[in-house]
């Protein structure tokens, strides 16, 4: 096998798989930052329970996202050194923004929140969590930062064919970054909206299937509590449903906010990388019409058999410039030009480029991949979003139905938003192919900033090399998913007391003889 | 000359050393707990000396390597793609180890235990050799052609040198956390990890020795040997500190030792940051692997923002964490029925 195909798999599997465990970090933390700054506020202790349990799961996962994060920062030298060397002069730099000015942030502080409680005092524990969430947040940033610039490179010049940075300011505020970033952030919050919805409601049903809420003759729910359960007394029903409420919101907003975000990525991308729009839509011809189905060959890569089957005149337009007129350049028209600007085929340089070298470029990125997953994109994220809604309605009792299918289908909804996040990066990373940086056509653009992904991969590395890592990285990812799994299961089920070691524990004498000093939290 | 790859090269190697100094006692006690810890209540009060701060160690890892792409991309670029393999098998104990440490407490039976103890153990051995023959390697050449690229075989980075790096961090690190338990814990770890220093440390510090020798006897300068006659008076001190149980003392006195080594190895090959073991032509270098001075400048201004603030909340974070732990100190593991049965 070629060294290429399975550095770029590497790549894309560690990535995609990073990216199922960012996201819920990401938007589970403001979530859990909210519930305890509303404990801090109120002193309620049904906030401190939300707080204590989601926050677990928020640490569980938040590991996970850890370790598979040095990865990515590794495997830029690793597997790709030419890469490394070619754009080193900018893209280096919010790497290590990255760690100096947020993941620094973040680990630290998380280290405090985990084990300050009872040991900082109450708002200066919570100000720790606060420091935390932004780290992650600014971490985010910074990568989406550094993504972006091979999206759409800006603030360089080109010196003895290497792009050199003349202007941070403008690669931090790169209007692809801006769009990515937020949509990116809004996601993640609907990832963990539905991560919310799904687990409040697997045990507000629980708690009907044991006979402890009922309802009541005003079709009200009538909140009971089960003393031989630990942890399911009348306020437990008030962490679950207010929960799975703000869960719910959560989800909405953050999916209108996806779609407004989203539109604006979309605008940018028919300006800055019109043949991935054009391949997302499988638009082979130049037009206005939307597809809502192409048959044919779609993965075809030179368009001769797609034909369109249902198409919605003008709606093409309307993502690409918001109105319903203007004409967007098909595949079959964008062609010719990136082979006049960009050469027909890959240099004849063994040296850079090794087998690659001399063939024909394929500037059409694999359309069956990019007209699906942004399709797939689209589906998720607006399935999940009617899936909230109805959530709202379906609880207006103050409980969840008793149909335990309605609670397999909840749970099942929490996949749905990875799978929109999942597709999503699928498709805006293939959709850059041939291109590991894609030149920057708009004004603003330097001739000769781009990179072909053919010319990134290391020169020396062996195929047996990148066969050791993919086997092995792939392997303990895939246990370690199992194992994450299986322990978001374990206190998913424990509930609340998992938790919280102190919920309904019996009082014990003798602690109060002799006051040790005893740490409220350790491994 | 430009003044800015030389401060990115001290830049580097105050990352390094931040590293070896915070994550040092972090993978020593990672391995101790295989080694050293005799039962359950000493392991966890092991691992629960580090709890609060690994992670936040780790990230100067992450720092350092950033840090060189950001200033030095040919030198990241040669260097990490050179060491594939090693740099592989520390990714597979760094992750296993990160993983390990916030799972072992999470399941109450002793074969979970087992196997995360083994996980945290062998992952911290494995991190911390590899990083070690990656160092080592970086200050003594990798056999690179003109472009900076691997010439021959993925196992060519495998040289007695590599082996005596990666021993020298291991023994360092052994050293070190021993120090760092002797200071956090009360009761029989205390006791045990404080005779460990005394009677191991002038062997486990054998192999550093040997690496600060040899990089002095190949490139060493007046300055760099000023450094390693400060290393050996602090680590005689530190020795005999810990001999007397001044442990403070002793963890300052090791710690010093590992800077000014360090500190004396930096020294001792710049400006060289990557030798090639083909042609000194070949040679990496402070200049000639650096980013533009933008660049250069540009991260300049943020690490010098971020680095004092960086210290400032470490270290408030050790201060917190201040006390010492024993098996008193370690809440009960938590046990629960679960609220939803089967």
């Amino acid at each position: 096998m070629d060294p290429l195909d399975i550095a770029r798999w590497q790549f894309g599997i560690t990535t995609v798989y990073h990216f199922l465990l960012v996201p819920l970090t990401l938007g589970l933390g403001p979530v859990v930052v909210l519930f305890q700054t509303l404990y801090v506020r109120t002193g309620n202790e049904r906030y401190l329970r939300m707080t204590k349990f989601w926050g677990k799961l928020f640490l569980v996962n938040f590991i996970m996202g850890v370790a598979t994060g040095i990865v990515q920062e590794f495997q830029f030298g690793m597997a790709w050194s030419q890469y490394s060397r070619f754009v080193g002069d900018v893209f280096g730099a919010p790497l290590a923004m990255e760690g100096l000015l947020a993941f620094f942030v973040e680990s630290t502080f998380l280290g405090l929140w985990i084990f300050g409680w009872g040991r900082l005092p109450k708002r200066l524990h919570l100000a720790t969590l606060y420091a935390a969430v932004i780290g992650s947040w600014l971490s985010a940033f910074f990568i989406i930062v550094a993504n972006s610039w091979m999206q759409h490179p800006v603030g360089v010049k080109l010196v003895h064919g290497r792009p050199q940075l003349v202007d941070i300011w403008a690669v931090l505020t790169n209007n692809t970054a801006l769009a990515a970033y937020s949509h990116t952030l809004v996601g993640s919050l609907s990832v963990a909206g539905a991560f919310l919805l799904g687990i409040s409601w697997y045990h507000l049903w629980r708690r009907r299937h044991d006979g402890i809420d009922t309802i009541g003759a005003d079709k009200r729910v009538v909140v009971g509590s089960a003393p031989a359960i630990r942890g399911r007394d009348a306020a437990d029903h008030g962490v679950w449903i207010r929960s799975l409420r703000i869960g719910a919101v959560v989800a909405i907003v953050g999916f209108g906010l996806v779609a407004i975000t989203g539109d604006a990525q979309a605008k940018l991308m028919f300006q800055q990388q019109p043949m991935k729009m054009a391949a997302a839509e499988a638009a082979c011809q130049t037009g206005t019409s939307f597809s809502v189905l192409s048959i044919g060959d779609v993965g075809s890569r030179d368009c001769t058999n797609v034909v369109g089957v249902i198409e919605i005149p003008g709606l093409l337009s309307f993502l690409a410039n918001g109105d319903f007129g203007t004409t967007v350049t098909g595949v079959n028209d964008l062609l010719p030009q990136y082979q006049a600007k960009y050469g027909t085929t890959i240099p004849d340089d063994t040296k850079l480029y090794g087998a690659a070298a001399g063939t024909k470029v394929q500037y059409v990125p694999i359309m069956a991949v990019t007209y699906w997953a942004f399709r797939l994109m689209i589906l998720f994220g607006a399935l999940a979003a009617f899936a909230s809604v109805v959530a709202l309605w379906l609880t207006r009792r103050g409980t969840v139905p008793r149909s335990k299918w309605i609670m397999r289908l909840a749970l099942l909804g929490i996949l749905s938003p990875f799978a929109a996040s999942a597709t999503g990066w699928v498709f805006t990373e293939l959709g850059r192919q041939p291109f590991v940086v894609a030149p920057n056509p708009t004004p603003g653009g330097i001739d000769g900033v781009f990179m072909f992904t053919a010319a990134a991969v290391s020169p020396g590395t062996t195929s047996g090399e990148l066969l050791f890592s993919l086997i092995s990285l792939g392997l303990v990812y895939l246990v370690l998913l199992v194992v994450e799994v299986a322990l978001l299961v374990k206190y998913v089920r424990g509930g609340v007391v998992s938790a919280m070691p102190e919920l309904g524990a019996p009082d014990r004498p003798d602690d109060h003889d002799e006051p040790r000093d005893v740490l409220a939290f350790a491994y | 000359m430009d003044i800015l790859p030389n401060v990115w090269f001290i830049a580097i190697a105050i990352l390094w050393i931040g590293y070896l100094l915070l994550e040092g006692f972090d993978l020593g006690v990672g391995m101790h707990m295989l080694i050293t810890a005799k039962d359950e209540p000493s392991k966890r009060v092991m691992l629960n000396t580090i709890g609060p701060v690994w992670d936040g160690n780790e990230v100067w890892l992450l720092t350092a390597g950033a840090g060189i792409f950001a200033a030095f991309p040919f030198w990241y670029a040669s260097l990490f793609s050179t060491l594939y393999v090693p740099l592989v098998l520390v990714l597979l104990g760094l992750i296993f180890r990160a993983v390990a440490i916030e799972y072992r407490g999470k399941r109450d039976t002793d074969r979970w235990r087992r196997v995360w103890d083994l996980a945290i153990g062998l992952g911290s051995f494995v991190t911390a050799f590899g990083i070690g023959a990656a160092l080592a390697l970086t200050t003594t050449g990798l056999p690179l052609d003109a472009q900076g690229n691997r010439v021959g075989g993925p196992f060519v980075w495998l040289t007695p040198v590599a082996v005596l790096g990666g021993l020298a961090v291991v023994g360092f690190c052994l050293v070190h956390a021993a120090t760092f338990l002797a200071l956090k814990t009360d009761g029989p770890v205390r006791e045990r990890a404080g005779r460990i220093v005394v009677t191991w440390s002038p062997i486990a510090l054998l192999p550093i020795v040997g690496w600060v020798l040899l990089v002095q006897f190949q490139t060493g300068g007046v300055v760099s040997w000023i450094f390693v006659v400060a290393a050996v008076v602090a680590v005689v001190l530190a020795w005999l500190a810990a001999r007397r149980k001044l442990e403070g003392r002793a963890f300052i006195g090791f710690a010093a030792f590992l800077a000014l080594g360090a500190a004396s190895i930096f020294s001792a090959v710049y400006p060289v940051v990557l030798p090639s073991t083909i042609s000194h032509a070949f040679d990496l270098t402070v200049s000639n692997a650096s980013s533009s001075p933008y660049t250069l400048g540009v991260m300049t201004v943020v690490a010098c923002c971020a680095l004092p603030v960086i210290l400032a909340y470490q270290a408030w974070t050790y201060w917190v964490f201040r006390k010492r732990i024993s098996a008193q100190s370690l809440p009960e593991v938590h046990v629960f029925e679960p609220a939803v049965k089967r």
